[in-house]
């Protein structure tokens, strides 16, 4: 049952140090050439020419193709939106032609100061990764060649296009199911992220920049994130004041968030699953709803109910237990921000405990029930049944759960976003009292347009979450022992 | 012999309170759990107007409307808004589209990672999932605008001459980093044996057909999962879509958006809340219907990442 238990790498015979492997790397590389055909000699300069030579036309005009498409794109940089590609994107990735007044244009000779810096940036980018390809196509072609060549010294004819579009069904299927996902993650989300990353360490601040009516900006190296602690720059005060009890906060949040569902949903599930209770799918089903109802309609729901004018409020006055509506959520500058913030973990509770029950509820129908009986037999109470067996068990087996939805909390958007929009006293870039670091990145980057700010906060925000997924998560078991299933 | 009886006796007693307290507690809190949902569908068909014959569209102190009506549900079907006639049908069908499109590429995307990711051995498989964990780390809000300007530099989005591309880049965005979320199909995958691959295998079959005739037929469960999660993702995501379309392109906006820029968009009308109401209503039919008659498939793979984390 050692859930956390460290298993001892395997492989450990053939794993040898990273210097040796790069110098083997090396003199493979050195081998391949010199053994090589003409052909394979060829392929390091010609794309495809081994292929040529070995009379895999197809093949060999597919690696040509793109060898002359990436060196055109390098050489004569196309651009969009007036940024181009190629050579002057990795030039202008420097963006220091900005600090001059402006990037440079080809056409008249001039610096301008209508160039795009994030274009200049992203399609730096861009250029960089198709100079990676270029290379990693470059190998793929030498290898083929030289596969090509070894077929043919131990008597086989070099496989033809037709089989090598059969081997993608078989043996390099992975190949061909993994392409559309690799490309697409390539560009929609690793380019992106990358992107953002960068941005942190510039100047990158659509406010200024738009007082200043320019789309430049530079490289300013780890300035955005001493200002964070220090305060300085243009911002800086702003953000310094508020980041650390945003920070703390947002660690208050996730572990209250977590426990009362984690601990409401078992409960619950217990309630639900008990002997002899009739109506348990219905019970199971009215609790279902909150999770099938999109968040946006049952949150706002919940958040007009307890509005000012709302029938909560109404209640509790005809009650005569207030005079005067209560903010509960904070939506107005002096409410209460304990109250605020009681009541998104009270509400967050109404969404994350059906998410629980449901999840809980197999497993509590999976506890052999011998553990039961035997405890029943030793004259066990039900109270303690459920605290040396039921809850141990269930802890055990959801405990990569556990660890999961901490980290799902610390990035919970909807819930703040929707309840209290991160309020009480939110102005400008301040995060207001229920902030999440999430919901102020929002705020900074969509907002204001603070790129730069905003990418800070979200690298802070990767770093406490991979930090924590990291530590837990090499040391279960769900990752040591993952391929023992094959 | 008495004494067993009175035992037993106290016993079942002890069961009725213990099972009556529980029936309680649920009733309780199943009541509290539908409040703000029935709240919601009444004041949907709420139809009051104040003593000058103005409708009452705003919320009210009272939970149970005084007049039942379906104008509400007309208005939201007829009116204008963002300057879009007949907005709400038109941001139904954009959501229905993009829904099925997205739908489909995901669970293709997701079925295939996962399926390599469990059955297939190769050289980086190891490295590819630790990566697709670490780039799963960082906050999707981050990348959003980075995605935005990405598809602005191609002509998806902000598009002046075809608004309608937006479409388009907001299918891309939804569904291009769908691959990167196989763990829960893998975990479902690792479950099905080897030995019926490797039989497959030495009869001959390339793996393209293990896939095809062995592992998918197998795997349904977990594509009707995959799909109704890709599915129901478009018609809750209110944030993404808004970034990416854009706040002034209401006429390709998808539902969410629009029912969550009448109450707090850039003009915001209080007394549209019951036209809010309606629209809620609208779109939470269909997806809580399809919840309900898939949960069995929900609830596996809900667990089926849980456990395996």
């Amino acid at each position: 049952m050692g859930s956390r238990t460290l298993v001892a790498p395997k492989n450990k015979k053939n794993q040898l140090s990273f210097l040796e492997r790069l110098g083997k790397k090396f003199s493979d590389f050195g081998k391949r050439f010199a053994d090589g055909s003409l052909g394979t000699k060829l392929s390091h300069f010609i794309f495809g020419a081994g292929n040529f030579y070995h009379k895999q036309y197809i093949k060999g005009f597919l690696f040509l193709l793109i060898q002359v498409g990436i060196l055109a794109l390098m050489i004569f940089c196309p651009s969009v939106n007036g940024t181009p590609y190629g050579w002057k994107a990795l030039r202008n990735l420097s963006l220091t032609h900005v600090t001059e007044g402006g990037a440079f244009d080809p056409v008249t000779g001039h610096f301008t100061s209508g160039s795009d810096c994030k274009l200049m940036v992203l399609f730096g980018f861009v250029t960089i990764a198709m100079i990676v390809i270029y290379f990693l196509v470059w190998n793929l072609n030498i290898a083929s060649s030289a596969k090509a060549d070894k077929d043919k010294k131990i008597g086989k004819k070099p496989s033809t296009f037709k089989e090598d579009l059969q081997e993608l069904l078989d043996g390099k299927f992975h190949v061909m199911m993994l392409t559309p996902t690799c490309i697409a993650a390539a560009v929609f989300t690793i380019l992106p992220t990358i992107f953002m990353i960068a941005l942190a360490f510039t100047t990158y601040n659509s406010q200024d920049m738009n007082d200043l009516g320019t789309n430049l900006f530079h490289w300013n190296g780890l300035q955005n994130f001493r200002a964070v602690f220090t305060g300085e720059g243009s911002l800086g005060v702003e953000i310094k004041n508020r980041f650390l009890p945003v920070l703390g906060w947002t660690f208050i949040w996730a572990i209250f968030a977590t426990l009362t569902c984690y601990f409401g949903g078992i409960i619950l599930a217990l309630l639900i699953n008990k002997k002899g209770l009739k109506g348990k799918k219905l019970f199971r089903t009215v609790f279902i709803i909150t999770i099938a109802v999109p968040q946006f309609i049952s949150l706002l729901a919940v958040r007009n109910l307890l509005g000012e004018y709302g029938p909560f409020n109404a209640m509790l006055m005809n009650l005569g237990w207030i005079k005067q509506p209560i903010g509960f959520l904070g939506l107005h500058p002096g409410d209460s921000e304990m109250l605020a913030k009681f009541m998104v973990i009270l509400v967050n509770m109404w969404v994350g405990i059906p998410y629980t029950m449901l999840m809980t509820s197999g497993i509590l129908m999976n506890i052999p029930t011998d553990l039961y009986e035997a405890a029943r037999v030793d004259g066990a109470s039900t109270t303690k049944m459920f605290f040396k067996i039921t809850l141990p068990y269930v802890v055990f087996v959801t405990t990569p759960y556990l660890i999961s939805s901490f980290v799902g909390n610390i990035s919970a958007f909807n819930t703040i976003f929707l309840l209290t929009g991160g309020g009480p006293t939110y102005t400008g870039y301040q995060a207001g009292g229920t902030d999440l670091l999430v919901t102020w990145l929002y705020k900074v980057t969509i907002d204001q347009g603070s790129y730069n700010t905003g990418a800070v906060i979200g690298i802070f925000t990767f770093i406490i979450t991979a930090t924590i997924t990291l530590v837990t998560y090499r040391r279960s078991k769900a990752y040591n022992e993952e391929d023992t299933f094959q | 012999m008495s004494d067993k009886k009175i035992k037993v006796s106290s016993q079942s007693r002890n069961r009725r309170v213990s099972l009556t307290v529980t029936y309680t507690l649920l009733i309780v809190l199943g009541i509290i759990w539908l409040v703000p949902l029935v709240w919601i569908i009444l004041s949907a068909f709420r139809c009051e107007y104040r003593a000058d014959g103005t409708f009452i569209g705003t919320v009210t102190e009272n939970y149970f409307p005084r007049v039942f009506g379906l104008k509400n549900f007309k208005d939201l079907f007829t009116a204008t808004y963002y300057g879009v006639p007949k907005a709400f049908p038109l941001w139904m069908l954009n959501t229905l589209v993009i829904a099925v499109i997205d739908c489909v590429i995901s669970t293709f995307l997701v079925l295939s990672v996962a399926y390599c990711m469990s059955k297939l051995k190769f050289k980086l498989r190891k490295a590819f999932m630790n990566a697709s964990m670490i780039i799963g780390l960082f906050p999707g809000f981050m990348s959003m605008i980075a995605i935005y300007f990405l598809l602005k530099s191609i002509g998806l989005t902000g598009n002046p001459q075809h608004p309608q591309y937006s479409v388009i880049g907001l299918i891309l965005a939804y569904s291009a980093g769908a691959g990167l979320g196989f763990q829960i199909a893998k975990g479902f995958f690792d479950v099905i044996p080897n030995a019926l691959v490797e039989s497959a295998k030495l009869d001959g079959c390339t793996n393209f057909k293990i896939f095809q005739r062995i592992i998918l037929p197998l795997a349904k469960p977990i594509i009707i999962y995959q799909a109704l999660m890709s599915f129901t993702g478009p018609w809750m995501d209110f944030i993404f879509a808004k970034v990416i379309i854009g706040a002034d392109n209401a006429r390709y906006w998808t539902v969410s958006v629009g029912l969550y820029s009448l109450m707090f968009g850039t003009h915001p009308d209080t007394n549209l809340f019951t036209q809010f109401a309606a629209g809620c209503v609208i779109v939470a039919i269909p997806i809580v219907t399809l919840f309900m008659f898939l949960q069995r498939y929900y609830v596996e793979g809900v667990t089926a990442g849980a456990v395996k984390g």
